[in-house]
């Protein structure tokens, strides 16, 4: 074997290999381990607990919320990012728009350019109770009553922090529709017509079989964003207020850095890993099964 | 703006059609017309604000959050630029270059080998390189922070780079890699007659060949580098090496009331990415649509 094969591409392929043995599947398995230690940043040696950190997990309320607050954002963001976001593709892909839809999707992809600390900051002024474009606009209008503290009332913040994450993210998951549009054979939308089919009757026979793989694979990139969330509510609320608006991810940030349980944060970590994995396993099966090759 | 990706182009069919469904298809178009015209504002409001606010005064953001700034500060920006923003944006550069540097060059050779190469361990080699796809970094959060603090990087820039490089490398491997496998193999094959060495082969022939992912993949990184915030985060704790996403937290908590000057500092963060969405658009689409596909 070694005979028939150059060195070349051998040593062409080990800085990757490394790159990732190191960095991603070292940490992965690392990860697992430190769920049975308790140890600390400094700590030099790890104090086995066997069990004990995962018992933790199951007692702990904080991880309930988190769960709960990370399924809220999955739930919305599928209906806003999926369903809207398709509907919208596909209003941009048709003829009657097509002199303003180009300016249209790159007005809707803006935020997704930018960083998320810029938009978070951005929303945290959105958001401020005193002078935030919020409030000034409901009293504007003359809903005075429904302004609050967006973000430090506990029943609103875990929904301001997922519209935030609604505006920035719409605009990505409408393009990956509308490229997935496009490449939808146009005989099918003549044959449509031909068939005196009207927009509605097209969107469901013609737009909606045919963007399908697009719509899985959107759906969970979707719903594993979701349950990995720690950007956006650690920048607006970091939780808060109390721990309303708290995530798996937070929680474990928090856990780890702020409280220094690094042992008890892997633990919440590697829960977070195997709903996530859940999910990806899925999508890999999905986009898989609708590929030719 | 470019028209980049072209709208369906339908058949003339609908000429026909009778004069209500004409009236009906009007409603409909002009309806849609200030839906998509609302959405549209409840987009670029929030950002238009931000910058007419970055050059208003505290009290003016304060008292008056709709009007245009009574006197522009265009201090709000020196001071911004000075006060760190600058420091911030150095990194990012930094940080941002050499990550795609890295992640380009080893990416396109690994994928090289992968490309035209087939046996068992190839295979396994690939199945490893798309399994990186699935790890998450918060999940390899904690046992990162230990193996970078092992090799001495933790607060420097290199903890970012190669971290980032690290996560960006499965997703353009496989662009690369999916791009290489249609380069024809009499090329290689004639070049191998002349003596070209392997080496040669992929400096010579895949990579010009390639520019175009090669410049997909490009975008794609720098885009990722450019806004990563919680690695810049977590390895990162002295502010004079912070990267844009993380210095502006340093920023705000340093700058307290200062808000005309934040919101400067926010614009100077938020230019070069939307620059890079209107000039290359074609190719970030298409990466971001590929990439998404595949991974």
């Amino acid at each position: 074997m070694k005979k028939k094969f150059p060195l070349t591409p051998i040593l062409f392929l080990l800085p990757s290999v490394f790159f990732l043995a190191v960095f991603i599947y070292i940490p992965l398995v690392q990860n697992f381990y430190n769920s049975f230690f308790d140890f600390n940043v400094f700590s030099n040696s790890k104090e086995f607990v066997g069990l004990a950190q995962i018992k933790k997990l199951f007692q702990d309320d904080i991880v309930m919320v988190s769960i709960m607050n990370n399924f809220k954002y999955a739930i919305i963001s599928v209906i806003f990012q999926i369903f809207f976001a398709l509907i919208l593709a596909s209003i941009l892909e048709d003829k009657l728009f097509r002199k303003v839809a180009p300016t249209l999707r790159v007005i809707y992809f803006i935020p997704v350019m930018i960083s998320i600390s810029v938009i978070a900051l951005l929303f945290s002024f959105i958001y401020n109770p005193q002078m935030g474009l919020l409030n000034s606009f409901l009293e504007l209008v003359g809903l005075d009553t429904w302004a609050r503290p967006w973000l430090g009332d506990s029943t609103s913040a875990i929904y301001s922090v997922i519209a935030m994450s609604q505006w920035q993210s719409i605009g990505l998951i409408t393009m990956l529709f509308i490229v997935a549009i496009q490449k939808i054979p146009n005989e099918l939308y003549e044959a449509a017509d031909i068939d005196g089919a009207g927009r509605i009757r097209k969107f469901f026979s013609v737009t909606l079989p045919q963007v399908k793989e697009t719509m899985f694979v959107n759906l969970l990139i979707t719903v594993t964003g979701s349950i990995l969330v720690f950007n956006e509510p650690f920048i607006l609320t970091n939780g808060g207020p109390g721990n309303s608006s708290m995530t798996l991810a937070v929680h474990m940030y928090q856990t780890g850095f702020s409280r220094d349980n690094m042992g008890y944060a892997s633990t919440i970590a590697t829960l977070t890993f195997l709903l996530s994995a859940i999910f990806a396993l899925i999508q890999i099966k999905v986009s898989k099964t609708g590929k030719e090759d | 703006m470019k028209e980049n990706i072209n709208s369906k182009q339908y058949s003339n069919s609908r000429q026909k059609e009778p004069k209500s469904a004409k009236i009906q298809t009007r409603i409909f178009k002009y309806s849609t017309l200030i839906g998509l015209g609302i959405f549209a504002l409840i987009i670029l409001y929030p950002l238009f604000w931000m910058l007419i606010s970055s050059f208003k005064s505290y009290e003016e953001i304060y008292s008056d959050v709709w009007n245009l700034p009574g006197t522009w500060n265009f201090s709000n920006y020196t001071l911004a630029w000075e006060q760190g923003i600058q420091n911030y944006f150095i990194n990012s550069l930094y940080v941002t270059g050499f990550a795609i540097l890295i992640t380009v060059t080893i990416g396109s050779m690994a994928a090289f080998t992968l490309s035209r190469y087939h046996n068992r361990w190839i295979d396994i080699a690939l199945l490893f390189i798309i399994g990186g796809l699935m790890m998450n970094p918060q999940v390899a959060l904690i046992p990162l922070f230990e193996i970078l603090t092992f090799f001495n990087l933790i607060d420097t820039r290199w903890a970012l780079i190669l971290t980032y490089v690290a996560y960006r490398l499965p997703l353009t491997i496989i662009l690369i890699r999916a791009f290489f496998l249609t380069v024809p193999k009499e090329l290689s094959e004639s070049a191998l007659l002349d003596g070209c060495s392997e080496f040669g082969i992929y400096r010579r022939i895949y990579l010009p060949l390639s520019i175009p992912v090669v410049v997909t993949t490009v975008i794609l990184n720098a885009f990722f580098a450019w806004n990563e915030f919680l690695f810049a985060t977590v390895f990162i704790n002295s502010s004079d090496l912070k990267t844009i996403p993380s210095g502006l937290m340093v920023f705000r908590d340093a700058l307290r009331t200062d808000w005309g000057v934040l919101l400067s500092g926010m614009v100077i963060a938020s230019i070069p990415m939307i620059i890079l969405l209107i000039f290359l658009q074609k190719y970030l689409v298409r990466g971001l649509a590929e990439g998404s596909v595949k991974g």
